[in-house]
């Protein structure tokens, strides 16, 4: 069950991937990357439910906290492009 | 066995909003695409990771991955939302309510 979750994930990081390279705005981009994050979440935490080894687990707390503070961070940028 | 299984759902969510991501057609729709992978789909990932671990630190981990990612990812897409919205405005056809409520003008 494990190597399926891992290709669902493999095929949906190519999905974001595709949203990245062809993005026209910048928050197109920003979402594609939203989702690359969360692919990278999903594929420790899928590892660590099928070990049963958490020695990766406080990665996983870093890239909850700073994939929203670089979303925040990008947003404001946008923000100040404003003509 | 069931956190796998649980594992699994989260990770058809979250394929099911990149498909999302790659077919809708303007940036609104594709941030609202992707917040279901954002809470739903990784939610249920995290839960598959806690009913299989047994070490109370690594349920702490995994606890406190969920609560700062629920906390801190629906302000920042907001963020983004709000600051393509500012910039670039709504897509065509879209009806403009809070134009209208605030009297014309972002």
């Amino acid at each position: 069950m494990t190597p399926a979750t891992f290709v669902i994930l493999a095929i949906a990081a190519m999905l974001f991937m595709v949203r990245l390279c062809i993005g026209p705005t910048l928050a197109d981009r920003v979402a594609a990357l939203n989702g690359l994050v969360l692919v990278g979440m999903g594929a420790i935490a899928t590892q660590a439910a099928h070990t049963a080894v958490g020695s990766f687990l406080p990665t996983l707390v870093a890239i909850a906290l700073v994939g929203p503070i670089g979303n925040g961070m990008i947003a404001r940028f946008i923000e100040s492009r404003r003509s | 066995m069931i956190g796998e299984l649980l594992a699994l759902v989260g990770a058809v969510l979250i394929l099911l909003s990149a498909v999302g991501v790659v077919r809708f057609d303007d940036v609104f729709a594709r941030m609202h695409a992707l917040a279901k992978a954002s809470t739903l789909g990784i939610l249920l990932i995290l839960v598959g990771a806690a009913v299989n671990l047994r070490n109370l630190n690594d349920l702490t981990s995994v606890m406190l991955a969920a609560v700062v990612h629920l906390l801190a990812s629906p302000p920042a897409s907001n963020m983004v939302s709000r600051a393509t919205y500012l910039t670039e405005g709504l897509p065509e056809g879209a009806i403009d309510e809070h134009a209208e409520l605030s009297g014309g003008g972002r």
